[in-house]
C-alpha cells in the first residue's frame, strides 16, 4: 500500500521534472532562435559578395562594377578605438567613484541618475548634440566628433556594469586588504577592482558591441567617406554608415556589398570580443573564482 | 618580538549604539590573550579598535588610548602604518580570491611597494612554514588560487598572510569558528607555536579553545569588561558572578 504510493508520486515528481526541463530548453532555444536566423540569412545573402576585394578596395564610382569597403572596415576600427579610449577610462573610474568613494553621497546619486538617463538617450540625439558641440564651431566633420559620440555612448553601460561588479565583491576581501595595511585607494585598485574584472571587462565588451554597430549618432559627425582616410580630422567611413548608405540605394550590387558588410560587421564583433576574452582569460588560476 | 598592549578608558560606537565602556586591560608581550563573551558583547569590536580597522565603518566612532609598545595608536601613527604592525585573522577565511597562494601571502609587501623577488620568496616561504601549510602548497604555489583550498587551508593561509608583514601583534577574531575540529586543533597549533614570536589577541566563542591556547582570558558583557584574569583563575575560580555564570553555561 505505502510502496504503491511512493511509485505514483515519484512518477508525479519525474513528469513534473521533466516538463521544467523542457520548458527551460524551450526558452534556451527561442533566445538564440532570433541571433541564429540573423545570422544564417547574413550568411545567406551577403557571402556571396564576399571576396578578397571587399577586403582590400575602396568603393566603386555608381554602375563600376567591384569595389569593397576596406575603408569602412578601417575607418570602424579608428572609430571603435577611439571610442573605447574614451568610454572605458571614464567609465570605469565614474564606476569605481560610485561603488567605493561616492556610496551614500549626494553627488554620486547625481552621477548614477545621469548616467542611467544617458543610457537612455537616442543615439540620433547624442549624433546631433555632438554635431552641435564639435563639428559645427570646427565647421567640418570628422573622424574625432564620431568618436566622441560614440566614446560618450560607451561611458553610462561601461560605469554602471563597473560599478555592479565592484559591489558583489565581498566586504570581507577588502577588509582583508585594509587589515594588511594597503592604504584604501591600493586596496581598491589592486584588490576590488581585480576580484571584479572578469565582470567588468564583460560591461566594456557589451558597451563595444553596441557602439560598434552604430549608425545614428555617425550621420551626424563621422559623415562617412568613399575613400581612404585615416586622418582623425576628415570625415571617416565606417562599416554601418557604408551599409547603410548601400542599402538604401537603389543599385542590387550596392545592396548585396551591404549585406556582405552587414555580416562582416557581425563577425568583426565576435572575433573582437572574443579575442578581448581570450586575452584577459589567460593567467587565471586554478580554482579562482 | 611582540610588545604589550596597554588600553585605557576605551570606548567605542556604532552609530548611537555604546559597543565598548571604558575598557582598560593589559596585553602582556608573548603571551596568548583569550577574549570570551556571548554574541554581541563588544569583543570582536575590541579587537578592531587595537589595529583600528573598526573606523573604517563609517558609522564608527572611537575615544580613549591604546598603547602597542610605546606608541600611541590614536595619537602618533597612521591607520595604515598601525595595521602593519598589528596583523588580523578574520572570522571567515578570506584569501583574495584572484590571486595565487604565493600572491596571497606576498600581497601585504607587494602592495606596500616592496618588490625585492628573491627576499619575497624566502618571507613567502618563511611565512608559509610558520602558519604550517608550506608542505600542503609548495609545489603549486604560483599556479593554484588561494580561493581553490579547503576552509582550513584558506585560514592558515590568512595566518601567513598576516605574518609575512612581520607585525609584533596579531589579532585573529574567532579564527576556528568557521572549521571543522581537525583544522580548529591545527589552527590551535598554530597559536602555541606563534605565541613565541607574537602577542596574540584570540577572540573566541569556545571556551575550552580559551581554555587550552590562552595563559590570560578577558569576559565581556555588554559592552564591558568583567573580569580579566589568568585563564587558570578565570576558568576555576572567578572573582565575579557573572563570569561564574557564564562559565559554567547558565547564559550565552
Amino acid at each position: 500500500m505505502k510502496s504503491d504510493q511512493f511509485k505514483t508520486r515519484s512518477k508525479v515528481r519525474t513528469i513534473i521534472d521533466h516538463l521544467v526541463t523542457s520548458l527551460a530548453v524551450i526558452a534556451t532555444a527561442l533566445v538564440v532562435t532570433p541571433l541564429v536566423a540573423i545570422f544564417i540569412y547574413l550568411v545567406y545573402k551577403g557571402a556571396s559578395s564576399l571576396n578578397l576585394a571587399f577586403f582590400t578596395q575602396v568603393p566603386k564610382p555608381v554602375g563600376e562594377p567591384g569595389g569593397g569597403m576596406a575603408n569602412a572596415i578601417l575607418g570602424s576600427g579608428i572609430l571603435l578605438g577611439l571610442a573605447s579610449s574614451i568610454g572605458v577610462p571614464i567609465g570605469i573610474s565614474g564606476g569605481i567613484y560610485l561603488a567605493e568613494f561616492g556610496r551614500g553621497t549626494k553627488l554620486a546619486n547625481a552621477v548614477r541618475f545621469t548616467a542611467d538617463v544617458l543610457n537612455g538617450v537616442p543615439s540620433i540625439v547624442m549624433g546631433v548634440a555632438i554635431y552641435a558641440l564639435i563639428v559645427n564651431p570646427q565647421k567640418h566633420y570628422s573622424a574625432f566628433s564620431g568618436g566622441v559620440a560614440l566614446g560618450i555612448m560607451m561611458i553610462p553601460t561601461v560605469c554602471r556594469t563597473t560599478e555592479e561588479m565592484l559591489l558583489m565583491v565581498p566586504h570581507a576581501v577588502r577588509e582583508a586588504a585594509l587589515g594588511l595595511g594597503v592604504p584604501n585607494w591600493r586596496s581598491v585598485l589592486s584588490i576590488t577592482l581585480k576580484t571584479a574584472s572578469p565582470g567588468v571587462i564583460t560591461g566594456c565588451m557589451l558597451a563595444f558591441a553596441r557602439v560598434a554597430g552604430e549608425t545614428a549618432p555617425l550621420i551626424f559627425t563621422a559623415l562617412g567617406n568613399q575613400f581612404w582616410s585615416t586622418s582623425l580630422n576628415q570625415p571617416i567611413a565606417a562599416l554601418p554608415l557604408q551599409i547603410y548608405v548601400y542599402a538604401i540605394s537603389p543599385y542590387d550590387d550596392w545592396h548585396r556589398l551591404a549585406w556582405a558588410g552587414a555580416l562582416v560587421l557581425i563577425i568583426l564583433i565576435v572575433l573582437a570580443v572574443s579575442l578581448v576574452r581570450y586575452v584577459t582569460s589567460r593567467g587565471v588560476l586554478k580554482g579562482a573564482s | 618580538m611582540g610588545v604589550g598592549i596597554e588600553v585605557i578608558n576605551l570606548n567605542a560606537w556604532y552609530g548611537t549604539n555604546h559597543t565598548l565602556q571604558d575598557i582598560n586591560l593589559n596585553i602582556p608581550a608573548n603571551h596568548a590573550t583569550a577574549l570570551i563573551g556571548p554574541s554581541g558583547c563588544g569583543k570582536s569590536t575590541f579587537v578592531r579598535c587595537i589595529n583600528r580597522m573598526h573606523e573604517t565603518n563609517p558609522i564608527a566612532r572611537v575615544k580613549g588610548t591604546v598603547r602597542i609598545g610605546d606608541l600611541d595608536i590614536y595619537e602618533d601613527a597612521k591607520p595604515v602604518e598601525i595595521r602593519r604592525r598589528v596583523g588580523m585573522v578574520f572570522q571567515r577565511p578570506n584569501p583574495f580570491p584572484t590571486m595565487s597562494i604565493y600572491d596571497n601571502v606576498a600581497a601585504g609587501l607587494k602592495l606596500n611597494g616592496f618588490s625585492n623577488r628573491r627576499a619575497l620568496d624566502e618571507i613567502v616561504e618563511k611565512s608559509l612554514k610558520n602558519s604550517a601549510l608550506w608542505d600542503e602548497v609548495k609545489d603549486e604555489l604560483k599556479k593554484k588560487s588561494g580561493a581553490s583550498l579547503s576552509g582550513g587551508q584558506q585560514q592558515r593561509l590568512c595566518i601567513a598572510r598576516a605574518l609575512a608583514v612581520d607585525p609584533e601583534v596579531l589579532l585573529m577574531d574567532e579564527p576556528a569558528s568557521a572549521l571543522d575540529p581537525v583544522s580548529t586543533s591545527k589552527i590551535e597549533d598554530l597559536i602555541f607555536q606563534l605565541k613565541s614570536k607574537y602577542t596574540i589577541v584570540i577572540v573566541t566563542h569556545n571556551m575550552q579553545q580559551a581554555a587550552r591556547v590562552a595563559e590570560k582570558t578577558g569576559f565581556f558583557l555588554n559592552g564591558r569588561m568583567v573580569e580579566f584574569d589568568s585563564t587558570h583563575k578565570i576558568f576555576t575560580n572567578p572573582s565575579d558572578k557573572r563570569t561564574e555564570d557564564y562559565i559554567t553555561g547558565r547564559f550565552g
